[in-house]
């Protein structure tokens, strides 16, 4: 292979996280996907010494307790030896036998040879140069003053900053030094320095990059979107390894005059780093536990969707809401349908179809709402916007300079004395507070209409046009099924999220709209649903919409529990009535959602009122000392893409992913291609990074987040010198269960699967298993889940599940996970 | 006034040790308990501090029980209070308090629960000991406390390598601080034939009278007390052990690296100014290492990246301008921005993690594009060269490591013959010859201890140069460093008259601590069959209560004030006289090495990441 190629397939291999502002989940390991998964597992596990599944304890003591069943237990051993196993003694190795767990890791055995042959431990001193030159240049705002020639590639600019300056970057002189220098020096030139043997130059720079996963994956994704950065940069992982070999070399030349390259001092036969691992017993252990512990939830899942009694047909229907696909509004929906029986639900992927940027008023960068793969055409202004920017002197940079932060300690010093105290006795909003509220404000005007054509900014066309407008509506509203029986008012909310000291906060808002709120979108889909042409235009296409009905944007904050609505003042009087029962309904079920939210948080005492849980929870999301403003999306586990009916009488805890689909108007199910295209990658990447990020918290995740380090306003690190960190801390993922997502279609098995074949990307998930997919089938509700290329039928075991009669006392009587429930609200049903 | 005074400083004692007893999983009550005690110590601090105003701000001396006394040699609780006291007193337990209640929350569900807060009551009473303290040796105590509780809170997060690596490098730069203030107290017990009391500094003509005759005792007094004060409060050239303290989780750092712990430094200069005051030298020096620190690392603020050390040094700077306001005499000015600063970078630290959707906020808005400058002139490269220059942190580490550390590991390596086995029994009878032949010997001519004392205290030295330098075996090393113990006495002892008592004073906790670390290393080998000292094991993960027992006995050996060697080690010392003050660097040298020693064994066998078992470890970089 060329260096070339070689860094490409490296790239691949390094994690795909964008800088903070832009957190999307993916899958942790997108590089192993086309692997079936347990194999893909067992040779990650090999490659980076990472833990893949939860302890053997874990396991076992989750068996003890019941939480594996027999039954799941008995479907996994069938799965992984065979049907011919004798169950009893795999048991029993199961639950006795005694293994060695210990994890060896492949990456790293190179390049310990320099602590082997010379006793010097390279990594500790030249990791800290490097990631400081890194996180100074790429420094998005900290720093008062700013990397010099920053506008240059990242290796000239170091070649300009050692060329101007009276003192080298280097430490030993000499050969770093005119090696930087030399435009001609190239990677292979430095590693027969370094290395020796070409051989071994792959492995040896795999290893390198490896090592520190964060900043090299953080580079390898700066240098294919350069856009992710707001102050722009250009850097390449070419140069990153470039001066990291240069760093080594320094490092050795200072420190041993008279080393070799290391394949010459350190001749070792090594496994290659992508060798296929021989299958253990332990592996087959792991694999069948897994494989026990999902399928006790899944025969619990199905054997509640299939049990669960149909809800009564709604005599009228005073207001639907349309909810993003997201699991965080599955309770809120839940709770709406509960508190009147004339609401109706249903939901989309958050960005309700529209896609475009965003810029809000004096803004000087446009934000990407829609999912990150897309890239939108369109731009949406804000005008007239009354909200002002308010500062907090904290921030400030004079309090780092040296006349400045004499003057400011001795007096806002005193200040800051009195804010702790308040931010502790009594936290509030603050301009430190990432507030989803913010994002756009409420009383200002949004362009949305296109004037004419011509009309673009940097290449954006300013607002859609009639028809493109018309398309959008047409498209979301038939893809979840809502076509006719139009109530007064269509409420459109989009979720985002409010918290303060929590550097992730992007991870905490809307994934369907790159990690943003989801209040433009609403209010977008909203205005362009209510315009007059473009009803008349539907109505021409089949799809009328009555006059009557007055479609509303708003916005649901899933941390402080807060429901804000946008152009309520142009809701024509008739609708008003509606409107306020809507507004009743809303508030009511925001109380109850947040005593269901309250289970999980120790701190809150279930017996409290609704009302004052509410209070709590909207506390915690402004208090400097609470690292779990709210959970996101922790515990997740389910898709479902169905009618509401199939899962409006069953308790699925806050873990499902639901996004309404009506397989009667999609008999081919080519509606049914664009949702999973869609929802498949966005839940799937969401599952898998909670699940890894829960598997191997060190590796995969970020770690506790309370060392944190801000560098450069784009990635977390522990302390100064640490590598970034990507992934999930563990204050989001610890009461995450690691299972694989159950995609599941209300449709026929047949449709099902060509739908999902259509979209080979989202298909290889299913095939390797990385997603379990099942089928519901509307008529008879008989389910298939996919098996080496067909449906086959999957029977859940016969079992008794609990039936709730007060919600309200069922989320009380645990704080863990609570069991599939089938619900049964008095008249309700 | 004085009955309450204790105690302030027995309460967070009384919590640090009822602390110890509550089980680890309690959070509940390891919350309250901490809560209670540093909110009723704040609130008892406040009233005490309002009864002092009240009664008009005289100074309050108190001499306590002896523990210790023979000769003119008296080891005595001492406390005093005055307003450099009352404004520490009033920031910290104000700052305690705040975090003490943040971290409740904070640290929910966190491992090290417990260990979080008994580190911080502990170095809350170390905290309260120093700003209270009434002579030398007390403070002493407290400050070897806050270095310990330092150690332990940089080294939290123990399962993964930078804490660990860090808190050693702390821990090694406070271990010279150490010997500034133990030689600092050494010369005033050769200046004053006492165990001086600050108040007594106060009269100016005990003072100024001995000074003016011992021009430079005086002068290396306060240099001394230049050095432990620069150790402690990271001025040049140790300032980049500030942001590398900042491991532990962020309230922590905040409380100890943004304010309290790095303003100690600041304390020490104000509390023994009548030392220095009257010499002009002295001041002139304090006042240049203030103000080199001010400017290095106010460059280096500005070019940091990352919001903590940003703060780290900008903290710092302040700090400088502290020194050199001191040096000018501008004490309440000083106490003034003392408490300005604690408060602001507590506050900024804590905020911290909002940085990102603030500063991200704000740009969105005001983003201005950089200026493409010319870097080519000269103001431009002088530019470039500041810039790199404070990216590079002065190249201070590299100071550090190339003048102090390197060849100590050098000389470590030289001797390496030591650990052969006919090397090492060679040695030990060598020195057991020399050892009885002066012990059993009334008759040993002066002339003989004249050489055998440097001798002996060579070879203590280079034992513990090897224990240092060891990598194969951690019992070896840990036998090493004992050993060391033995030769120090040795040497000092033959020097003047020999002491049995204090002989035994001094060996009895250093034979007690050998014993229990002794134990508890070898069961670990017997169940992890090998120790080596070559890479960081973490053994405290499967071996908690070895751990601990272990930390324990390093404790008793480094001197920690648990056992007769804390006296012991001030009695030793107090036996140098003035003509052998080679004598007192030499010892106080290999002092500072053995500390190292220690911790580097019980840092290398007992923390760091820990691949025995089936549970996730970081990466190295991480």
């Amino acid at each position: 292979m060329t260096m070339k190629e070689i860094i490409k397939e490296l790239k691949h291999y390094l994690p795909a996280q964008a800088p903070l502002k832009d957190f999307i989940h993916h899958n942790t390991l997108h590089a192993f996907q086309n692997m079936e998964f347990h194999k893909a597992l067992q040779l990650s596990s090999e490659i980076f010494g990472a833990k893949m599944y939860l302890g053997l304890e874990e396991y076992r003591s989750l068996y003890a307790k019941g939480d594996i069943t027999l039954a799941a237990m008995n479907r996994s051993i069938e799965l992984v030896y065979g049907t011919g196993a004798d169950k009893k003694e795999v048991i029993e190795k199961l639950t006795k036998g005694t293994f060695d767990c210990r994890i060896q890791a492949r990456v790293g055995q190179l390049r310990k040879g320099w602590k082997e042959v010379y006793n010097l431990d390279m990594d500790s001193k030249v990791h800290p140069a490097l990631f400081r030159f890194l996180c100074n240049f790429l420094d998005q705002g900290i720093a008062l003053w700013g990397f010099p020639m920053v506008h240059m590639n990242f290796i000239d600019a170091l070649r300009a900053l050692e060329r101007s300056s009276f003192v080298s970057i280097f430490n030993s002189g000499g050969r770093a030094h005119k090696l930087l220098l030399d435009t001609k020096t190239e990677i292979e030139d430095l590693l027969k320095i370094v290395v020796g043997n070409e051989a071994m130059y792959e492995r040896y720079l795999f290893e390198q990059q490896m090592l520190h996963p964060g900043w090299s994956g953080l580079v390898s994704n700066i240098e294919d979107q350069p856009e992710a950065l707001i102050d722009s940069r250009k850097i390449t992982l070419q140069e990153v390894i470039l001066f990291e070999l240069l760093l080594e070399i320094d490092f050795l030349d200072q420190n041993k005059p008279d080393w070799k390259p290391l394949s010459s001092v350190y001749p070792v036969q090594l496994d290659p780093l992508f060798a296929e691992v021989k299958a253990t017993e332990l592996n087959a252990v792991m694999q069948t536990w897994h494989t026990a512990f999902e399928y006790s939830h899944y025969d619990q899942v199905m054997a509640a969707l299939k049990s669960a009694p149909a809800p009564k047909v709604r005599e009228k229907t005073d207001f639907q809401a349309i909810f993003c696909i997201d699991d965080r509004e599955s309770s809120f929906r839940r709770y709406i349908e509960e508190c009147h029986a004339g609401a109706e639900t249903l939901s989309a992927p958050g960005f309700f179809g529209v896609e475009f940027f965003y810029q809000p008023e004096n803004g000087k960068f446009y934000t990407k709402l829609c999912p990150a793969p897309m890239t939108p055409k369109y731009l949406i202004k804000q005008m007239d916007s009354r909200e002002k920017i308010k500062t907090d002197l904290h921030f400030k940079q004079h309090t780092h300079s040296f006349i400045g932060g004499w003057f400011i300690s001795q007096t806002l010093g005193f200040w800051s004395a009195f804010k702790l105290f308040i931010s502790i006795f009594k936290p509030s909003m603050t301009p430190a507070t990432a507030s989803s509220l913010r994002h756009m404000d409420k009383v200002s005007r949004l362009v949305i209409e296109n004037e004419h054509v011509h009309h673009h900014e940097h290449g954006l066309q300013v607002g859609f046009t009639i028809p493109e407008m018309t398309d959008r509506v047409y498209n979301l509203l038939r893809s979840i099924g809502l076509v006719d029986n139009f109530a007064p008012i269509v409420y459109l909310v989009g979720h985002g999220a409010s918290s303060v000291n929590n550097p992730h906060y992007a991870a905490y808002d809307c994934g369907a709209c790159s990690g943003r709120p989801g209040s433009v979108n609403a209010r977008v889909f909203a205005y362009m649903a209510n315009h007059h042409t473009v009803r008349s235009e539907l109505s021409k296409r089949g799809l009328v919409i009555p006059r009557t009905t007055r479609f509303v944007g708003a916005l649901h904050d899933t941390t402080r529990d807060e429901i804000n609505f946008f152009d309520e003042e142009a809701i024509p009087l008739d609708m008003n009535p509606s409107h306020q029962l809507g507004q009743k309904v809303f508030n009511e079920a925001l109380a109850l959602n947040s005593k269901e939210r309250s289970r999980r948080f120790e701190s809150h005492n279930m017996s409290d009122s609704p009302a004052s849980l509410l209070e709590q929870v909207r506390k915690r999301s402004v208090s400097l000392f609470e690292p779990r403003p709210e959970l996101n999306h922790a515990t997740n586990t389910l898709c479902i893409v169905g009618r509401r009916t199939l899962t409006q009488n069953v308790f699925l805890d806050r873990r499902v992913f639901l996004n309404s689909y009506d397989a009667a108007i999609d008999p081919e199910g080519e509606i049914l291609t664009k949702i999973l295209s869609a929802a498949v990658p966005v839940c799937g990447g969401i599952n898998l990074e909670y699940f890894f990020s829960r598997v191997d918290n060190e590796k995969f995740g970020a770690g506790t987040k309370l060392p944190h380090n801000v560098m450069g306003l784009i990635g977390v690190a522990n302390g100064i010198d640490g590598d970034l960190r990507p992934g999930l801390p563990s204050q989001m993922i610890e009461v995450h269960d690691p299972i694989r997502l159950l995609m599941i279609v209300e449709h026929s098995k047949d449709v099902a699967l060509k739908a999902i074949q259509r979209i080979p990307a989202a298909f290889e998930w299913i095939q390797n298993d990385w997603m379990i997919y099942m089928s519901i089938d509307p008529a008879d509700r008989a389910t298939h889940v996919y098996k080496d290329g067909v449906m086959i039928p999957y029977a859940p075991p016969a079992m008794e599940l609990p039936v709730i009669k007060d919600i309200s006392k069922w989320v009380e009587s645990s704080r863990d996970n609570l069991p599939m429930a089938i619900l049964n609200n008095g008249g309700r049903s | 006034m004085i009955t309450f005074l204790i105690a302030l400083c027995s309460i967070p004692l009384l919590g640090f040790l009822i602390c110890l007893f509550i089980p680890r999983n309690n959070e509940w009550l390891l919350s309250r308990l901490s809560f209670l005690v540093v909110g009723a110590h704040t609130v008892l601090s406040q009233i005490f501090i309002l009864a002092w105003l009240w009664s008009g701000l005289h100074d309050i001396n108190y001499i306590g029980p002896t523990f210790y006394a023979s000769d003119n040699y008296k080891f005595f609780l001492s406390l005093y209070f005055d307003k450099v006291s009352a404004t520490y007193l009033f920031v910290g337990s104000l700052l305690t308090f705040l975090i003490t209640v943040y971290s409740r929350y904070y640290l929910h569900r966190e491992k090290g629960y417990k260990r979080f807060f008994t580190t911080i009551l502990m170095f809350y009473f170390g905290y309260n000991l120093i700003i209270c303290s009434g002579n030398f040796e007390i403070l002493f105590m407290g400050w070897e406390i806050l270095g310990i509780s330092s150690f332990l809170l940089i080294a939290f997060y123990r399962d993964r390598y930078l804490p660990v690596k860090n808190a050693l490098k702390v821990f090694s730069i406070y271990r010279l601080g150490d010997v500034g203030l133990l030689l600092a107290t050494w010369l005033s017990h050769l200046l004053w034939h006492e165990n001086i009391t600050f108040e007594k500094l106060n009269n100016y003509s005990l003072v100024h009278d001995h000074i003016s005759t011992h021009t430079v005792f005086g002068f290396f007094l306060a240099i001394m007390i230049l050095l432990s004060a620069s150790a402690k409060s990271a001025q040049f050239p140790f300032s980049s052990w500030l942001p590398r303290a900042m491991e532990g989780p962020t309230p922590s750092s905040a409380i100890f690296y943004g304010s309290l712990s790095v303003h100690i430094g600041a304390f020490i200069l104000l509390r023994t100014s009548p030392l220095w005051e009257n010499q002009i030298s002295a001041r002139v020096c304090i006042a240049l290492v203030g103000l080199a620190t001010a400017f290095i690392t106010n460059s280096c603020a500005r070019v940091q990246s990352s919001i903590k050390s940003q703060v780290a040094y900008s903290s710092l700077t302040q700090i400088g301008i502290m020194f050199v306001e001191i040096s000018l005499g501008l004490h309440s000015l000083a106490l003034f921005h003392f408490a300005g600063n604690a408060f602001l970078r507590t506050y900024q630290l804590l905020v911290s993690p909002s940085v990102v959707s603030y500063l991200i906020r704000e740009q969105v808005y005001n983003f201005q594009p950089h200026q493409e400058k010319n870097n080519f002139t000269f103001m431009g490269r002088l530019r470039t060269t500041i810039y790199l220059l404070s990216l590079k942190e002065w190249n201070m580490d590299f100071l550090l490591e190339a003048f102090l550390w390197r060849p100590i590991k050098t000389l470590g390596k030289r001797v390496s013959f030591l650990t052969d086995p006919l090397g090492f029994t060679i040695f030990i009878a060598t020195s057991i010859a020399i050892f009885s032949a002066i012990l059993f010997n009334e008759d040993v001519p002066f002339d003989l201890t004249r050489i055998i004392s440097p001798i002996l205290a060579f070879l203590g030295f280079v034992m513990v140069v090897k224990a240092f330098t060891e990598r194969k075996s951690a019992i070896t090393s840990w036998t090493m460093v004992t050993l060391n113990h033995f030769f120090v006495a040795g040497a000092v002892l033959v020097m003047e008259h020999f002491d049995w008592e204090h002989l035994v004073i001094y060996l009895s906790g250093v034979l007690l601590a050998w014993g229990l670390g002794f134990i508890t290393l070898g069961r670990l080998k017997t169940m992890e069959k090998s120790l080596s000292l070559n890479n960081f094991q973490g053994h405290v993960y499967s071996h908690r209560t070895l751990g601990t027992l272990f930390l324990v006995a390093c404790l008793g050996l480094t001197g920690f004030p648990i056992t007769s060697t804390f006296i012991g080690e001030d009695l030793i010392f107090h036996h140098i006289t003035a003509q052998h003050l080679w004598m007192a660097v030499f010892v106080s040298f290999s002092y500072v090495l053995d500390g190292l020693a220690i911790m580097r064994i019980y840092a290398r066998v007992f923390l760091g990441p820990n691949n025995t078992g089936d549970h996730a470890v970081a990466y190295r970089s991480s």
